[in-house]
């Protein structure tokens, strides 16, 4: 039984495929069938995914371009994303350090626990994002473990930034990490132990070996960590306090925005990340196809 | 030579490094992880045990944890039924737009949740795109909710059916072709069992990620206590009347169910995947 809290894609070894132009039709579905399969399929991805993202760009240009440029450049607009942008400067390099340095501690060394360091760095993954914000509220707010000693001491945690930078770090500690380990365990460690061996320093064998191994993905990891940094928005939720022009990040402006029934300012907003997400996406297709044409 | 060699006993050699990554990865998930989850068992523990019990059988309570169940798991078995049959059109059919689609089965992982609530909200409302056609509610519904989680939920069973296809063995479906069997009976027989530990795992990954989503519900939910209030709404409500010994009792209810659903699904994927390799190598 698989010792991880969530459970990994069954794994399959690559087999090179034959391209037969000749397939038998016993091993195709009638027409009939695969038309409708892919009816199904287009109207559902359709419906779901391309007529609200269709929606966010329609309803945000709704009322000219004037309105759109005002409302993304508003100066509570612009705090939030100043705010968004040092978390992700924070956050992510972080999160991208504690990825690197417990894939390779998983993948090169062998030790006891190791299943439980799994379970453990997965169960961010595991745990909604409210209580994830609620963990940190019950460590730094008024009423907390820490609380008084805080308030006595002026600093502030909870409804401002480091509880922010707190509550996304939690949220975000699987992404790289889960991304590293799998590629580094079945990449194996043959070169770096010919690279120790031959006197290069630890050092020197991560940058000059296992980096260029690992590099797309780890982009790929950062990537997805940075989309869902700039996004979480339960977590902060939380822990922000909803401050205007202070403690809001990008999903607060929104929420913010439409609670206050001003939609078009709301999805101006919503479509400036709508943009980075396409970006996420376009950019892990072009990971996806570069890894594919090194492998072939 | 060879004795020699066999003679000398063999330590497995060992990388630079282990105490340093050791220390950070062990520093890094203590001090963000386990710390701060612990204060949840260590709070619930510092409530009374009959304060506690009031709290998470109060009929409020109840119907959060149904609603949250119900809508997760319809919204999961949606995502199991169409995301296997869109990784099945992706891997096995060639159509124009394909790529595209493809590539943009990602945007629920990529989009923020609350642009995803406030963009499904405006479609589904009465008078949206597509609520305006439908004589009922759908935003500010149960209805909604499932909507929302359908769409979180959808690259989970699309991106772990989509590999196994992938690298599924035409030669397998040729030889029970030959054998005399028809399209049906291969795809039930021999391609549908090599995708059902794949579609279990999305399943699982949709469902534990809708039982605890908050930010694409509480916009098109509506959130009336009773009718479309979900458990993190709760937790949240109660957070902000600062009525900590709830929200935590709660929380500690939600941590303790998603934990037994993973580890129960665990199970039964290593007792399927047993069965399933036993079948094979007989």
């Amino acid at each position: 039984m698989s010792a991880t809290l969530l459970p990994e894609a069954p794994k399959q070894q690559k087999i090179p495929k034959v391209h037969n132009p000749k397939t038998p039709t016993t091993t195709k579905e009638p027409l009939i069938v695969q038309w409708t399969l892919i009816g199904i399929s287009v109207a559902f991805l359709s419906l779901f995914l391309l007529l609200p993202l269709a929606m966010i760009f329609i309803s945000a240009l709704q009322k000219g371009v004037v309105v759109y440029v005002e409302a993304i450049t508003n100066s509570e607009a612009l705090s939030a994303i100043k705010l968004t942008l040092l978390v992700v400067l924070i956050v992510v390099p972080l999160n991208t350090l504690f990825g690197i340095l417990s894939a390779l501690l998983i993948s090169h060394h062998h030790f006891k626990g190791k299943s439980l360091l799994l379970t453990l760095i997965d169960l961010p993954f595991a745990v909604s994002p409210v209580i994830a914000g609620l963990i940190f509220v019950l460590i730094f707010g008024a009423q907390g473990l820490f609380g008084e000693w805080l308030l006595n001491h002026d600093i502030y945690v909870i409804f401002a930034l480091p509880g922010i930078v707190l509550a996304t770090l939690f949220v975000t500690v699987p992404f790289v990490a889960r991304e590293l380990i799998p590629l580094m365990q079945s990449q194996g460690q043959a070169e770096e132990e010919a690279s120790h061996s031959l006197g290069a320093s630890a050092l020197k064998t991560f940058i000059y070996i296992t980096l260029p191994k690992i590099k797309w993905g780890l982009l790929y990891g950062i990537i997805l960590c940075n989309a869902r940094v700039i996004g979480e928005f339960g977590a902060v939720s939380v822990v922000s306090g909803h401050i205007r022009g202070l403690t809001n990040t990008m999903p607060l402006h929104i929420e913010v925005l439409y609670n206050e029934y001003q939609f078009t300012a709301a999805f101006a907003v919503a479509s400036l990340m709508s943009i980075l997400a396409l970006l996420t996406i376009l950019i892990k297709n072009v990971i996806e196809w570069r890894s594919k044409e090194v492998s072939s | 030579m060879t004795i020699l060699f066999s003679k000398k006993r063999r330590r497995p050699f060992r990388l630079p490094g282990f105490s340093l990554t050791l220390g950070f990865t062990i520093f890094y998930v203590s001090l963000l992880i386990l710390l701060p989850l612990s204060m949840v068992i260590f709070h619930t523990l510092s409530l009374n045990w009959q304060n506690f019990l009031a709290i998470i059988t109060d009929s409020r309570a109840i119907s959060a944890y149904k609603l949250t169940l119900s809508t997760s798991f319809i919204a999961a078995l949606l995502n199991v039924i169409f995301g296997t049959i869109i990784a099945w059109v992706l891997v096995r059919y060639q159509f124009f737009g394909k790529k595209f689609l493809d590539g943009i089965v990602d945007l629920p992982f990529a989009l923020p949740t609350a642009v995803a609530g406030i963009a499904l909200t405006s479609l589904y409302a009465n008078n949206g795109w597509i609520g305006q056609f439908f004589s009922f509610k759908i935003a500010f519904t149960p209805i909604g909710i499932i909507i929302a989680l359908t769409f979180i939920g959808l690259p989970f069973v699309v991106r772990t059916v989509q590999p196994v296809l992938d690298s599924f063995r035409t030669e397998e479906e040729e030889a029970s072709a030959s054998l005399g069997a028809n399209r049906l009976q291969t795809f039930s027989k021999i391609i549908f069992p090599a995708m059902v530990p794949a579609i279990l795992t999305g399943f699982t990954l949709a469902f534990a990620r809708a039982l605890g989503e908050y930010g694409s519900i509480v916009f098109i939910a509506g959130n009336l206590p009773f009718k479309t209030e979900i458990t993190p709404l709760l937790i949240m409500t109660k957070l902000e009347q600062y009525d900590y010994a709830g929200a935590t009792a709660i929380a500690f209810v939600m941590l303790l169910a998603s934990f037994i659903f993973l580890f129960t699904m665990n199970g039964l994927q290593w007792l399927i995947q047993r069965k399933y390799s036993l079948n094979r190598s007989r």
